[in-house]
């Protein structure tokens, strides 16, 4: 395979594996604030802020990882 | 893009639009020389402008009703203070930190909203004006440049190393240095004193990388969204105007988390620097 194959089938790696874990991220926890929201429904705006301030936390894994996939598919060092 | 011989590439366009406006060109990964003066730039005008508004607000308030404006800033302000309180327990150090988180997240807020900018629009300004002669390259958004947010994570860095000598004196944070978290034995000092090093770092790196991932991640799409409009076919404008407001809708939430985790973080480690082990 040629650079150019590689770095693009690493750049769908990159964006698709990242795309799952934050997935599952946000589905485990967006899971247990409504699960905890339910039980507890006056907590829920306390929770929501921390939420929220996860839901940024487990994103920026991802999204710095789609940043590099699309400078990689852009503007290649490697493609030479 | 000043020379109109032909039309970039694709490839050409985005590498033209991640040009840094520099003092002179980057050579290596790491290199003290270079300034990029479009992000000093832009980071000094926001930050102005954040301290003129906080500034207006607090020299117009009234005690009476409160206008839009006012009403604005003081939700900001409890919400902050709020936050400040949950996580720092000292009141003394809450005089200077909460009005600091304040300031950060306005500032950062201000900062990353100018990815909503079109993003040839400054390019066109500086052409309308003819300044492209001597301004090759520029980008406006300080949040998308790594030594943007990097300086910024340097100084929670700096305020944590701060507050650390300040609460636990030079002797207690050395010693915390080298007796936590494994404990107080002679053969374990390398390790614990291994760990906080990994530690400090790891949160200075992963505050700033966490903003310059999410700002500049965003900024690409915003470009590769107005590829399809060089595209010059309806299809191409049709699919850049709806991409474009779908991502930007989408990117509104993105720049305020990133602000709002920034803040946050910036209270957490600068909390954390007050527990003693």
């Amino acid at each position: 395979m040629t650079n150019v194959a590689l770095v693009a089938l690493a750049c769908g790696l990159i964006i698709g594996l990242g795309a799952v874990g934050a997935c599952i991220g946000i589905g485990l926890m967006g899971g247990k604030f409504i699960e905890a929201s339910a039980r507890q429904p006056e907590l829920m705006n306390s929770l929501q802020t921390k939420m929220f301030l996860l839901a940024g936390l487990i994103d920026a894994a991802f999204l710095i990882g789609v940043g590099i996939a699309m400078m990689f598919a852009f503007a290649n060092p490697f493609a030479g | 893009m000043s020379s109109a011989e032909h039309a970039p590439t694709a490839s050409e366009y985005i590498v033209h639009h991640l040009g840094h406006l520099n003092t002179k060109p980057q050579k290596s990964i790491i290199d003290l020389s270079v300034l990029n003066v479009d992000t000093l730039f832009w980071a000094v005008l926001m930050g102005v402008i954040t301290c003129y508004f906080l500034w207006r607000a607090a020299k117009s308030a009234t005690p009476g009703v409160p206008g839009r404006f006012q009403a604005a800033v003081e939700w900001l302000v409890e919400m902050v203070d709020d936050q400040a309180k949950a996580i720092i327990h000292s009141a003394e150090s809450r005089l200077f930190v909460a009005p600091l988180a304040l300031t950060v997240f306005i500032w950062v807020t201000l900062m990353n909203s100018l990815d909503f900018l079109p993003v040839d629009l400054p390019g066109k300004i500086l052409a309308w004006v003819g300044l492209d002669h001597y301004i090759h390259a520029h980008r406006i958004v300080p949040t998308a440049d790594l030594n943007g947010t990097i300086g910024m994570a340097f100084g929670v860095l700096a305020l944590m190393l701060y507050y650390n000598i300040k609460i636990k004196h030079l002797g207690g944070f050395i010693h915390e240095l080298f007796c936590a978290p494994f404990g107080n034995k002679i053969w374990l000092y390398p390790f614990n004193l291994l760990l906080n090093l990994i530690e400090y770092a790891a949160k200075t790196v992963s505050l700033g990388m966490r903003l310059f991932g999410n700002m500049y991640a965003g900024e690409l799409l915003f470009m590769l969204i107005a590829l399809l409009g060089a595209t010059a076919t309806w299809w191409g404008f049709g699919l850049q105007l709806v991409a474009g407001t779908m991502w930007a809708i989408f990117h509104i939430l993105i720049v305020l988390l990133q602000a709002f985790i920034f803040m946050m973080l910036t209270l957490v480690y600068v909390g954390q620097a007050h527990e003693g082990h």
